[in-house]
């Protein structure tokens, strides 16, 4: 019965719009309509467009200015700042190895305690928790992110360093003291305290966003896991976390990000010294904790530079970090989480 | 109707803030943090006695101080250690340093159990900050305490991270006391520090000292007076042991008044300075003022002002903790601000004398 079929719809059943009259295109009342709804459309995107663009061009300004500003120090040291290890004033020689060294140590310390803790608050929310637990729990944790940093320090100084010299280090020592990271003698200001610091600091952040990630994977994942007969935990490992794995890397990237902007509460508990060493019982110093402490009374313009030129650094480190960061998340999500809701 | 409600503001307006009709001359200052609570104070007291001047002074360090009073942003800036001869040859030359105060350097310790003060010579000082001394149980600390039960513990040296005039004091002192000390490390507001934890600020050296058994660390005299904390007692050139206060203090800038002589430009450092009660580790702090300003009436109403902090003001420098300057120097500093000039002609009579206006 091909005829009773409908036929295909080969010419709408529309007036096609009349041609624009030439002479006085204002006169047509539709046409009127027409060009006002374009002019305040095109307002309209051109703000949205300014606004859109201003962002990356303030970050091109804060670049011109730190390079700018560093000219002087990148003259006169050249490629061997990044790896002297002097900072000496006095005598004008500036190296600034140790503050990167410290930064990434303390940064890479933080992560290797942020991340278990945080993936197991969000898992912990996620699958384990009784219903009327989860909003607490997850209000305490990302209340740790309200606190300011400078408390922090505070509470490092005062709780968290004599904490550690009477109930940590001792077995530390007693059972990882022969490898060359748990050697030494623990003054208190250290990169232990500092990565434990930063390693609270970037719990919040790291949790909430896993939970975001966990809670956008399908119950079906989990479901046909457990129908499987995997238990709790094989569930979770097996069939959850590939799936929101490229969310979770960006959760960590994000925690990584704020742990190597850290200002005041590392500088208050890490001991500040311009020296390498292997061991997290020594103290250190990190580039933004530098800046902060000599940025105001660097007298000559030839410190001011080298500063200039550690800030320099820290920039290009965050961005090459969050670029390593997008990468992996491309990288990732092409594999295994193809659709996946949770990027 | 819109032409007549602005005018009715304008005159509200003027008539709700007097101050705008009398003559009102602002200053600007910026600089140095450690005299910034007595600077607050003066400029408060000042303002409750004159209120036709407006006085604003931001503590943003002696660095930022000294840029900005050669930028000519400020009127007028605040330092804890001098400029340099090329700092002054950057600006041809147009400023004066005026000490408003005295400040001291103490050592300060944690040994709980030992309750007498622990005496320091210059060079034990030294070679501590070097490193070279290690144990509070050494031979040399022992030897100068007889009395004391030092216990055998490492000695933790804390210095300042953040650059400051304290700093700058303390190795200032330990340059002139130790040869070594010159030569490897040198004076600044920021050193490379051959041993020792940083912390930042007065604050985050006495909590890190304060923290650590077996820790030294160097504050502020008013700073360590204040928190009483334990101070250790340091031997002065004259070879008499002296424990860190105000008067001694004082003594050391009467010390050095012969060396400096009356047309000095003060920028001395007072360090290791002559006289039996003398502490060794003290320093002047300045205001930066300029040979000449463009503005008389500025001029005046700012050497009026620091005139009065140099003699009315000072009775509040002990309750603060800083030490007065000596009265035999005024009239030196009185004959420095004569010299102040507005637009080639003196910007300020002198002294008031009861009955005169200024």
């Amino acid at each position: 019965m091909t005829d009773t079929f409908p036929a295909p719809m080969t010419t709408l059943p529309i007036e096609p719009l009349p041609p624009p009259p030439p002479d006085e295109p204002s006169a047509d009342p539709r046409w009127q309509t027409l060009r006002s709804l374009n002019r305040s459309d095109r307002i309209y995107q051109r703000v949205l467009t300014g606004f859109a663009l201003a962002l990356p061009f303030l970050i091109l300004v804060i670049l011109g200015v730190l390079f700018v500003n560093s000219l002087p120090a990148l003259k006169r040291f050249g490629p061997s700042f990044v790896w002297t290890s002097t900072w000496d004033p006095v005598a004008e020689v500036y190296g600034a190895a140790p503050m990167i060294f410290g930064t990434l140590a303390s940064s890479f310390l933080a992560l290797l305690i942020a991340v278990p803790l945080a993936l197991g608050v969000a898992i912990f929310l996620t699958e384990f928790a009784p219903r009327w637990l989860r909003q607490p729990v997850a209000f305490l944790v990302e209340l740790l992110a309200a606190i300011p940093s400078v408390v922090y320090g505070l509470w490092g100084i005062f709780v968290l360093i004599p904490f550690l010299r009477s109930y940590v280090v001792p077995p530390l020592k007693a059972v990882f003291g022969w490898t060359p990271f748990f050697q030494g003698v623990f003054y208190g200001n250290s990169l232990l305290a500092g990565g434990i610091i930063l390693a609270i600091m970037i719990v919040p952040y790291i949790a909430a966003v896993s939970r975001e990630v966990l809670l956008a994977v399908p119950t079906s994942q989990r479901e046909a896991a457990l129908a499987m007969g995997a238990t709790r935990w094989e569930a979770v490992r097996s069939a959850v976390l590939p799936y929101g794995r490229a969310g979770l890397i960006g959760a960590i990237i994000l925690g990584l990000g704020r742990a190597l902007g850290e200002t005041m509460a590392v500088t208050m508990v890490i001991g500040n010294r311009h020296d390498i060493g292997v061991s997290v019982f020594l103290p250190a110093y990190t580039m933004a904790a530098a800046i902060a402490n000599e940025f105001s009374e660097a007298t000559t313009n030839m410190y001011l530079s080298a500063l200039f030129e550690v800030g320099l650094i820290l920039f290009v480190l965050t961005v090459v970090v969050n670029a390593v960061a997008r990468i992996l998340i491309w990288r990732v999500a092409r594999g295994a989480a193809v659709g996946s809701k949770a990027l | 109707m819109l032409h007549r409600s602005l005018i009715t503001l304008g005159i509200i307006g003027t008539l709700a803030s007097p101050h705008l009709l009398t003559a009102q001359v602002r200053l600007n200052g910026a600089g140095a943090t450690f005299p910034n609570i007595i600077y607050q104070t003066w400029i408060l007291t000042y303002n409750q006695k004159f209120d036709n001047v407006e006085i604003n002074y931001q503590s943003i360090g002696s660095g930022g101080g000294i840029r900005q009073f050669s930028d000519k942003t400020v009127d007028f800036g605040g330092t804890d250690a001098p400029m340099t001869d090329s700092a002054m040859a950057a600006i041809g030359g147009n400023v004066l340093h005026i000490p408003t105060v005295l400040g001291a350097v103490v050592p300060t310790y944690s040994l709980p159990g030992v309750t007498q003060p622990v005496k320091f010579t210059p060079d034990v000082l030294a070679d501590i900050f070097l490193g070279k001394i290690t144990s509070w149980n050494d031979a040399r600390l022992t030897s100068i305490n007889p009395g004391l039960d030092l216990p055998k513990q490492d000695i933790i040296v804390v210095h300042r991270s953040d650059g400051s005039g304290t700093s700058y004091v303390w190795t200032d002192y330990l340059s002139k006391v130790s040869p070594e000390w010159q030569q490897k490390v040198g004076r600044g507001t920021s050193v490379n520090w051959p041993v020792g934890l940083g912390g930042r600020g007065n604050e985050g050296v006495t909590a890190t000292v304060r923290q650590t058994p077996g820790a030294i660390g160097y504050v502020e005299l008013g700073y360590a007076l204040i928190n009483k904390m334990s101070v250790g007692v340091v031997r002065n050139s004259a070879g008499n042991w002296i424990t860190p206060s105000l008067e001694s203090v004082t003594a050391a800038a009467q010390g050095a008044m012969d060396a400096m002589g009356p047309n000095t430009d003060f920028r001395v450092s007072l360090t290791d300075s002559p006289g039996a009660q003398s502490y060794p580790i003290s320093s002047f702090t300045w205001l930066l003022v300029r040979k000449d300003y463009p503005d008389a009436a500025k001029a005046r109403e700012l050497l009026k002002f620091v005139w009065w902090s140099l003699t009315d003001g000072q009775a509040k420098a002990a309750g603060l903790g800083y030490a007065p300057l000596p009265k035999e120097m005024r009239p030196w500093i009185e004959a420095r601000l004569r010299a102040v000039t507005a637009a080639g002609r003196p910007a300020w009579r002198g002294p008031v004398t009861a009955g005169t206006s200024q």
